[in-house]
């Protein structure tokens, strides 16, 4: 079958689930004359949660918006090599770049809730995409919030503002305000960073829950979250010209506990980073 | 004027000069204080300074009060001046204000908010966006009768408006633009970038998100800009001066093609021209101007401070 799936743990779901999702080959990033990924090659499967860890600076959340096109944000940034999507090359000039983004969500590492109501946060997307049936709208909120494990705590003060909830809840609404356009891949920028411990483990579990449906990605500077959550992990390095590269990409036991690199190793036994 | 001026003028200049050399002085010698008189000292002259920068724009409104409050009656607000403004009232002279005000915001809010729209979210940095840039920041500083003289040259003239309430309120309007533009500009960029990205993210286009996410967001700032800009340009006296303003027209303008009077060159034309004019009269209509100007000032700060109480609760 796929080489992915000799990567996996076994943790969340079936083999059959599992094909290659995103796959990004001899990928180069460019910001300008900079050079912030050198030689990215992976496959990430559907059925897991992927790790990506690394010191700071390495080019996680680089690589990370690589697969939604965030990176496009940002003027001068130029691509070399493939990135595909169910293997469609979403760096094709023919390629709707919102169509991507509508598969392809994004949860950032500050919530960033829009100072509009809770309801208005989670239909924002829908409605974008021209729903516009109140019904059907309320339908959707309702089931985002459920999946997002928030429902029952913003029930009945959904015309609240979304400011008005604790960080926690925030990055929930943030991940519900995703799950309305019905994504089927969530990229996540270490999302727990702004949180405190509690709130941390929600979201967590909530990841988990995800991933029976979802191809999750995770950046995280929390070696902890990613052996608690993550199926597999890639850990990421810079060079001396401070272009990130790919270290190591495996089971996430596997990197954690008999990694392949010496500098893996002394990655995750704190000795530098 | 009256003999009291010269000497509190005198006291003025003096309590100005004892207080510049006092505060050269005291950097000089500095090194020698303890930081407790230091801390003291500088207390009372930054304190000092800002009380003399308030003074004049209080002296100002307490002066225009009191020699002009005698004038304001409802037959003043409500008549049209006669015997060159010095018997009658200044309604035509109100009127054609605030006809002026809604000309120059109906031209100047779309143009310059669009502007600001596409220079902030639109625009690459390139040499073509800085010369533009550049060129707004420029026209604020233009002179304003400078301003008259292309209102009077391409609106009046080359237009063929005519000297009209249109020609000046176009001109009025190009001079409004740098603020609003600038104004907006600011609003637009203080909304934060993750509410930006939050919105692409779930797939919203870029106008989507400008739509949706950062209008709404900038608009007290936008509209905080657009009534501080009108208020401004409804205290404008050059550009008017040589593109429409009537010396004396006793009706209200019929039409965008009709000339019109207003407070700023009524004032300067009551005050200037008229012989025999009473000085209760000339302050009355500098109140009635002053009343204008700062009620929409104040109306910016309402705007702007009930957007922020809106943002807390939320």
């Amino acid at each position: 079958m796929n080489r992915s799936h000799t990567l996996l743990d076994n943790k969340t779901l079936s083999a059959e689930a599992c094909f290659t999702k995103l796959r990004t080959e001899k990928v180069n990033l460019y910001y300008g004359s900079f050079q912030a990924l050198r030689n990215i090659t992976l496959d990430i499967p559907a059925c897991a949660i992927t790790a990506i860890i690394g010191p700071s600076g390495c080019g996680k959340s680089s690589l990370l918006r690589l697969f939604n096109r965030m990176n496009d944000l940002i003027p001068g940034t130029r691509v070399e090599g493939n990135v595909e999507l169910d293997g469609i090359l979403i760096y094709d000039s023919k390629i709707d770049v919102v169509e991507l983004r509508k598969r392809v969500g994004m949860v950032f590492q500050k919530p960033n809730p829009f100072p509009m109501s809770i309801f208005e946060n989670v239909s924002f997307g829908p409605r974008r995409h021209g729903i516009n049936n109140r019904a059907e709208l309320e339908e959707i909120v309702e089931k985002s919030l459920h999946q997002a494990a928030l429902w029952d705590e913003v029930k009945d003060k959904l015309e609240q503002s979304g400011l008005a909830l604790s960080g926690g809840q925030q990055q929930r609404l943030c991940i519900a305000r995703v799950l309305a356009v019905e994504p089927e891949v969530i990229l996540m920028d270490e999302p727990c960073s702004a949180l405190d411990p509690l709130a941390t483990l929600k979201i967590e579990d909530l990841m988990k829950n995800l991933a029976q449906q979802y191809t999750i990605i995770i950046v995280t500077h929390n070696m902890q979250q990613a052996a608690r959550v993550s199926d597999t992990a890639a850990f990421m390095m810079m060079e001396e010209d401070r272009a990130g590269v790919l270290v190591e990409y495996g089971p996430t036991s596997q990197l954690f506990t008999n990694p392949k690199d010496r500098r893996t190793e002394d990655y995750i036994t704190g000795r530098f980073g | 004027m009256d003999e009291g001026t010269p000497v509190s003028i005198s006291i003025a200049f003096l309590i100005y000069v004892v207080a510049s050399i006092a505060v050269v002085v005291l950097a000089v010698i500095k090194a020698k204080m303890t930081r407790k008189i230091s801390e003291r000292t500088a207390f009372v002259f930054l304190g000092l300074a800002t009380a003399l920068a308030a003074l004049p724009a209080l002296f100002i409104i307490a002066y225009s009060i009191v020699n002009g409050a005698g004038a304001i009656s409802w037959s003043f607000l409500t008549q049209a001046p006669s015997q060159a403004g010095k018997a009658g009232g200044i309604l035509p002279v109100i009127i054609g204000t605030f006809y002026l005000m809604l000309g120059t915001l109906f031209f100047a809010l779309p143009i310059g908010v669009m502007a600001g729209i596409y220079l902030t979210e639109y625009a690459r940095d390139n040499w073509l966006t800085r010369l533009i840039n550049m060129a707004i920041v420029n026209l604020a500083g233009v002179p304003s009768i400078v301003f008259g003289l292309f209102g009077l040259g391409v609106f009046v003239l080359a237009f063929h408006f005519g000297l009209s309430l249109l020609a000046a309120s176009l001109t009025l309007a190009c001079q409004a633009l740098a603020m609003v533009i600038t104004t907006s500009r600011e609003a637009i960029l203080a909304v934060p970038r993750e509410h930006r990205e939050g919105s692409l993210a779930v797939g919203a286009t870029k106008w989507q998100t400008v739509r949706h996410v950062v209008l709404p967001q900038a608009l007290p700032g936008i509209i905080t800009g657009a009534v501080l800009a009108i208020s401004r340009a409804a205290g404008e006296t050059a550009p008017i001066l040589v593109t429409g303003a009537a010396f004396l027209l006793p009706r209200l303008p019929g039409s965008p093609f009709d000339q019109f009077m207003a407070l700023p060159y009524h004032l300067y034309t009551v005050a200037a021209h008229v012989p025999g004019m009473s000085k209760t009269t000339m302050w009355g209509v500098a109140l009635v101007l002053l009343v204008v100007v700062l009620s929409f000032d104040v109306l910016a700060a309402i705007v702007r401070y009930r957007s922020r109480q809106r943002g807390l609760e939320r």
